[in-house]
């Protein structure tokens, strides 16, 4: 009803304009009746009418809702003044569109990372369950979630625990063929028990889930991914029911998973049932630790409860198994975490980031809001001697600081609509990349931001302009010769405050910075000019025994060093700086038996041939290297890293001793046997910034593990030779496809993309931060030294020398610079424990980056402060005395 | 704007739209019928401002207490004619009620002040 007297106010005025004329004319009228001229009686009427201006406006203002209008003017005066300083206006709307563009965008992320359930059923209570080696510290480096054997899994569903059911499953991989062996394709896949995708709550998007008869070895069934069906099988249907061949076995396909479901990550092309292909020893062995457990709790049962059960169980386990590595604890994960862990880490550190890049974006622009209130100083003092209200004058600065904002924030939510896309696909490790997308959470975080940044950004400048009791500001204004000096020691402080927080963005993007490149320059333990790698994995149907498996390693090694161009050409299982993959317990055959309490070796395994270690440029650094004789018939030789001697050899030489490892690790090999040790080798790392772990190394060639690295030492540019020597391999069998083809710098580049763009995206924002502060800075004495003119004016007029001005202005520039300055590095001091859980390898006070930092900042404050220290100093003194 | 802390106006206010709506209990008038009625009937004592009596027909308009159609006066004019609604006759019985209790209660308590000296 308001609304509509509201729109027709027009029409409303209209007819009241009409009765006017109704009531003047019946008016007249009775006057005339009553014996009056026509004249006197016109005018009597008019006298009665009173003033029809006030009447329309009193009606006007009953029909319009008091606030609205408000609000309206409000706006129309904000927009006014706005486009009247447009330059102002879109500094400040970059400022702020680009603040809040990148805390929207990485808020996006977070959320879809960290925050967002699961499209599980029921995800709060899903969990992952690991083995967990009680004393294991993981500021120490060691492994709190350790991967769950299969024997032990079993046992744990078997037994009566909290949980109302668990899967099990585990990363693998095939060849995946045509029916003739056509288009093979290295794929990845997961083995997963019968009943994930039925805990889980997936229902298949065509065919079936696994069924509880399939999951047993031989067993010979698969289901696609979407991605899969879409992209090989062209989304045909008809392809459940038919045949795909996995390592030249033919596989019938029962189902494909629903377009979402890209768990546990979106690389994986088909699904096997968890016992399809395991081998033997795998179910049977407690010590075999290769798969992930997920479970769902019980409604009745807590977390604790049904994991301290289950960690009762397993340590039944371990100690009925006192000589094998068996976990005596289970640890809880959730599934959120367990897929973002290692991201988890630069997300929050990038939150942090850009949140002070948004505390320094309103800062700077409620300074520029100071310095206009400023130059409206007059007209504040006449308005509100005119008898405005503080509160109206008030709600006007707001609603431009509102607008800004409103302004900023739309921009911004358009920037990070490009940028969170662009940075999802930059970023490589993220779980969830393809669900990333801006959606109404998201909207409503911007919206938030930007409301909460308009308060910060709009108060503290309306309260300080007008602030003042009314002669003051009066007084104030009316002299430009003395400047107001509370609110230029509110624009300093704003300034110092922006300056520190930047010193801690500096310092902390600096920090990151040098253990970036401290990582990057890290010594994997190998020659990583000129390597060449790539990787094919034979089938163990065509290559059924080692013998095939040797000729076919020995034949390809003989033609790729053929091939001109090459140094030299080597096979291993896994190449430095490309991941973990696996380590085995083993026991020293010449110590001592350990005691029952007592932790138990472990080593990183590898698998390398006799040319592995020169090839890579691996220093011997004690006996020898593998002969081309040890391999065929079984020779148990083994070489061992130089950590691995200074581990478990202290004091004592290492060649010649035996280490035992249990049999079942190597099929096919006689229990109870010792691999004699022949020679030490330099570390290397399995990850670059990790430790050296203690690392053994057995002959690839009495036919180690069916995946096989080739590195190729090239005498140049080794990509080119990536061609001719993958010919090679297609040469010895043209079905076996080849993949990640990467020099070893790509390789160990891979492992550190991740770092490599927190680093930057961080150090963006500390020098997009150190901008707006010199900005900042700039506008600050800019506008201190059009209000000194006059000052400046008089004080060369009575002698003094232009360096002297300069120096003068020079100083009141940066004195909130080095406060800031020196605020920003007491900061910086309460935040080490912060920095020191964030930065990987570098001590949180670093002197470099210290003294860099600030001489940066001091650098670009000196030069913000030059140009209006400058302009002062050449000021014509009689124009100087003369404005006014 | 009158401010609403004066209880003169306020009161004022809710007397001229009674009356307004019992001067139309005659039949349809328009604005400057209502007017002299008014002060005829008050022998003159009452002077209706212009100023309030129109923003008050408008608002009585709004409350649907009366309904406005335009017409032709006794000078052969176009004039805006305003007519009583059922829920205009009902707010008026509400409003004379309310202001008999008051003026007696009034009148009581000066009758006794009085009484009392």
């Amino acid at each position: 009803m308001r609304l509509f007297r509201f729109f027709h106010r027009k029409q409303s005025d209209a007819e009241l304009q009409n009765e006017f004329e109704t009531f003047l004319t019946e008016e007249t009228a009775d006057n005339q009746a009553r014996g009056m001229s026509p004249d006197e009686a016109l005018r009597q009427a008019r006298i009665k009418l009173g003033n029809p201006q006030k009447v329309r406006e009193s009606l006007w203002l009953q029909n319009s809702p008091l606030l609205l209008t408000h609000a309206g003017r409000d706006l129309k005066y904000a927009l006014r003044t706005l486009s009247r300083t447009p330059g102002f206006s879109n500094i400040a709307i970059a400022v702020m569109a680009l603040c809040i563009g990148a805390a929207t965008s990485l808020f996006t992320i977070v959320r879809s990372v960290l925050l967002r359930p699961l499209p599980f059923q029921d995800p709060d209570h899903l969990v992952m369950l690991y083995e967990h080696h009680r004393g294991a510290q993981s500021s120490t480096g060691d492994f709190v979630y350790n991967p769950v054997a299969a024997a032990d899994f079993y046992d744990w569903r078997s037994k009566p625990q909290g949980f109302e059911d668990m899967a099990i499953m585990r990363y693998t991989g095939y060849n995946l063929t045509g029916e003739r062996g056509e288009m093979p394709e290295s794929v990845h896949v997961v083995a997963g028990s019968w009943n994930l995708f039925q805990l889980l709550g997936v229902q298949p998007a065509l065919g079936r889930a696994f069924t509880e008869s399939e999951d047993r070895p031989g067993s010979s069934v698969v289901m696609l991914t979407w991605s899969a069906f879409e992209r090989r099988f062209a989304g045909d249907a008809k392809i459940v029911g038919r045949q795909v061949h996995l390592d030249g076995r033919p596989y019938t396909v029962v189902g494909v998973l629903p377009s979402w479901f890209a768990y546990p990550d979106a690389t994986i092309q088909l699904w096997t049932p968890y016992r399809a292909d395991a081998l033997p020893g795998m179910l049977q062995h407690h010590d075999w630790h290769q798969s992930q457990a997920v479970a769902r709790l019980r409604p009745d049962v807590s977390l604790a409860n049904a994991v301290a059960r289950l960690g009762a169980i397993q340590y039944q386990l371990h100690l009925q198994y006192p000589h094998d590595p068996v976990n005596e604890d289970v640890a809880p994960r959730s599934l959120n975490e367990d897929l973002a862990g290692n991201v988890k880490k630069p997300l929050n550190l990038m939150l942090y980031a850009v949140g002070c890049m948004l505390l320094i974006g309103c800062l700077n622009v409620s300074n520029l809001l100071v310095a206009r209130g400023a130059a409206r100083q007059r007209e504040v003092a006449i308005r509100s001697a005119l008898g405005a209200q503080r509160a109206t004058l008030i709600r006007e600065q707001l609603t431009e600081s509102v607008l800004i904002c409103a302004g900023g924030g739309l921009g911004g939510i358009l920037l990070s609509m490009l940028g969170t896309q662009l940075l999802a696909h930059a970023w490589r490790d993220l779980p969830t990349a393809q669900s990333i997308h801006i959606d109404g959470a998201v909207i409503v975080f911007a919206c938030a931001l930007m409301f909460l940044a308009t308060l910060l950004v709009g108060l503290l400048p309306a309260l300080s302009t007008t602030g003042k009791t009314m002669t003051k500001a009066l007084q104030t204004s009316a002299r430009t010769g003395a400047s107001s000096t509370s609110r230029t020691a509110l624009r300093k402080s704003l300034l110092t405050v922006e300056i520190a927080i930047t010193v801690v963005l500096l310092l902390a993007a600096g920090l990151l910075l040098k253990g970036f490149l401290q990582l990057r320059s890290a010594d994997v333990g190998c020659d990583t000019k000129n390597l060449l790698t790539m990787q094919y994995s034979l089938p163990d149907k065509k290559y059924d025994t080692p013998e095939k498996v040797n000729a076919f390693n020995e034949a390809l090694l003989e033609r790729v060093r053929d091939l001109p161009g090459i140094r030299a050409a080597a096979l291993g299982s896994t190449l430095p700086g490309a991941g973990y993959w696996g380590d085995f317990v083993f026991t020293v055959k010449e110590h001592p038996p350990l005691k029952a309490d007592e932790g138990r070796p472990e080593a990183v395994v590898r698998w390398a041939d006799p040319g592995y270690f020169s090839a890579l440029g691996i220093p011997l650094v004690s006996g020898r290297f593998f002969t081309n004789d040890e391999r065929g018939a079984r020779s148990y030789k083994v070489m061992i890293s130089h950590q691995l001697a200074r581990q478990y050899f202290s004091g004592d030489i290492p060649i010649g001793k035996h280490l035992h490892v249990p049999a079942h690790f190597h099929p096919g090999t006689p229990n109870n046997v010792d691999y004699e040790i022949v020679g030490v080798v330099g570390d290397t790392l399995y990850q670059v910034g990790q430790e050296p772990k203690a690392t053994m190394y057995f002959p690839i060639l009495e036919g180690g593990g069916e995946s096989q690295t080739l590195a190729v030492r090239t005498e140049s540019e080794p990509l080119q030779l990536s061609v001719p020597v993958q010919k090679q391999i297609a040469a010895l069998d043209p079905q076996l496809p080849v993949s990640d083809v990467l020099t070893m710098n790509q390789v160990i580049g891979k492992s550190l993309v991740n770092a490599s763009l927190s680093t930057t995206l961080v150090l963006a924002f500390a020098i997009l931060s150190l901008l707006l502060a010199s900005v900042g800075l700039y506008g600050v004495l800019s506008y201190l030294t059009t209000q000194r003119t006059s000052e400046l004016g008089i004080r060369m007029a009575l002698g003094a020398q232009r360096d002297q001005l300069l120096q003068l202005m020079l100083f009141d520039g940066l004195r909130p610079a080095l406060f800031g300055l020196g605020l920003g590095l007491v900061m910086s001091l309460a935040a080490t424990r912060i920095f020191q859980s964030m930065f990987f390898g570098t001590k949180p006070i670093d002197p470099v980056v210290l003294s860099s930092v600030i001489a940066t900042l001091l650098v670009v404050a000196i030069l913000a402060c030059l140009a209006p220290a400058w302009r002062a100093s050449r000021l014509d003194p009689v124009k100087a005395l003369r404005t006014e | 704007m009158p401010k609403k802390n004066q209880p003169d106006s306020e009161m004022l206010k809710g007397t001229m739209d009674m009356m307004i709506l019992r001067t139309l209990v005659g039949g349809d008038a328009h604005g400057h019928t209502i007017a002299k009625v008014i002060e005829r009937t008050s022998e003159d004592v009452l002077e209706v401002e212009q100023g309030s009596l129109y923003p008050a027909l408008h608002r009585l308009e709004d409350r649907k207490w009366v309904s406005s159609h335009w017409g032709t006066s006794e000078n052969n004019r176009k004039a805006k004619f305003y007519r009583l609604t059922a829920e205009g006759r009902k707010q008026l019985v509400r409003e004379t009620s309310r202001w008999r209790q008051m003026t007696r209660a009034i009148g009581l308590v000066i009758g006794e002040e009085g009484g009392a000296r």
